[in-house]
């Protein structure tokens, strides 16, 4: 496919990146495995590519006491293959692993999972769950904003035109316990609902992905009745589609949380 | 609107070229260097038919600037066999009638080629996993799982 006329800019430093980014018709290009096809339908047509892939400092896994520093470039393949992550979150490794296909990790980032906030990507409700902090660099410095923050809405965060995702943060895993729980399309396909949980001292935090713009989190005693009862009280209004009825998420929402909640380790 | 000079390497041999921004890697493979083994299948990055190797790792080239392949080592199906000789992969999809229609089946090599470098003898699971992203509209792919896996001395 042909795709609209456009410049292409390829920043080595982010304060590059940002300068570029200014440019009201700029977008930031990732890994391009979706911006890349919404530009041949012309969903979006920028007329300014910003290419982040020369930016060194944008990739990497650095584990600080015992929390990971992941760059926003960093692949899910690298996600997938790191011993860092293996050791301080391995939930993250076990996810990205599912993410589409083989040749999509290779090239699909945290950062662009995370920006582009489709409500059924995996690392939003992951992100909301372990409790991830982001970091953002504008004209003027850098600014910290947590997960819950920084989604906004259906494909909107917290980065604003001229801003740039550099990291996420992890935090450490000290006793708590991770799991994840979804119903796909297919076998590891698009998720119809995706569950993420993190329990600590009998309390289990989870955030319900692909019922809402941006994941919904709640918080219960991590038994499988008291999950299933504190997702019904949050009275979820997910989108019907060929795929799910409303009802049928609502319905999964309770039943992942619980099977999240339960098989964390 | 913007032309850019990029140099790659495709199958061993240096390529230096003008693409405009806007070009997809594969239209650059397969109409700038006519390197037309690299298909189109759906281009919306499902069906994999595109899928090369990127400085070793397995990419779909409908997803990806042709600028953005600049400085890198590409290996296309032509790479496989440079001397028109079949290589250990392609032999084994040939005695197993590894094809479904037949179009996918350079990107099932690529992908395949790519599997069997990180992981040289996997399991069916594996294997199945591995050409994940170059499912199409066929079914079943059993002669293709059997041709990876003869490839792989098992």
């Amino acid at each position: 496919m042909l795709l609209s006329e456009l410049e292409y800019a390829r920043p080595e430093s982010v304060e590059d990146a940002v300068k570029l980014l200014s440019r009201e018709d700029a977008r930031a290009l990732a890994g391009g495995q979706s911006l890349v096809n919404v530009m041949k339908t012309r969903v979006a047509s920028p007329e300014l590519v910003v290419d982040l892939n020369r930016i060194d400092g944008l990739r990497g896994i650095r584990a600080v006491d015992g929390a990971l520093e992941i760059g926003a470039m960093t692949t899910y393949s690298a996600i997938v293959e790191s011993a860092e992550v293996a050791a301080a979150r391995p939930i993250l490794a076990e996810v990205a692993r599912t993410i589409a296909d083989v040749q999509v990790r290779n090239r699909g980032t945290i950062g662009g999972n995370v920006c582009s906030n489709d409500p059924t990507n995996h690392f939003p409700p992951l992100a909301a769950a372990l409790g991830a902090e982001l970091t953002i660099a504008g004209s003027d410095g850098e600014r910290t904003v947590g997960a819950e923050e920084f989604f906004e809405g259906v494909y909107l965060t917290a980065v604003k035109p001229g801003e740039l995702l550099t990291s996420v943060r992890i935090p450490a895993k000290g006793g708590a316990r991770d799991g994840w729980a979804s119903v796909t399309l297919g076998k590891e396909g698009t998720g119809i609902v995706n569950v993420a949980a993190t329990v600590s001292n009998g309390t289990a935090r989870i955030a319900i992905g692909c019922v809402a713009a941006t994941p919904v989190v709640v918080t219960a005693s991590a038994d499988e009745t008291a999950v299933a009862d504190a997702v019904r009280a949050a009275e979820l209004d997910p989108p019907g589609d060929v795929h799910a009825s409303a009802e049928y998420r609502r319905h999964l929402a309770e039943v992942l949380a619980a099977r999240a909640v339960g098989s964390a380790t | 609107m913007s032309d850019h000079t990029i140099g790659v390497s495709v199958n061993g041999e240096r390529y230096e070229r003008e693409v405009e921004g806007r070009k997809l890697l594969v239209h650059f493979l397969r109409d700038d260097l006519d390197l037309t083994g690299t298909h189109v299948g759906c281009d919306t990055g499902n069906c994999g038919a595109c899928t090369v190797l990127l400085d070793g790792r397995a990419v779909k080239s409908c997803m990806l600037l042709a600028v953005q392949a600049d400085g890198a080592d590409l290996t296309t199906v032509e790479g496989l066999a440079p001397d028109g000789e079949l290589n250990t992969l392609q032999r084994a999809f040939s005695e197993h009638h590894g094809l479904q229609c037949g179009y996918c089946t350079p990107g099932m090599l690529l992908s395949a080629t790519y599997l069997l470098a990180q992981n040289p003898k996997p399991t069916e699971e594996e294997i199945r996993r591995g050409i994940q992203g170059n499912i199409c509209r066929c079914t079943g792919y059993v002669n293709i799982v059997r041709a990876i896996t003869a490839a792989s001395g098992q």
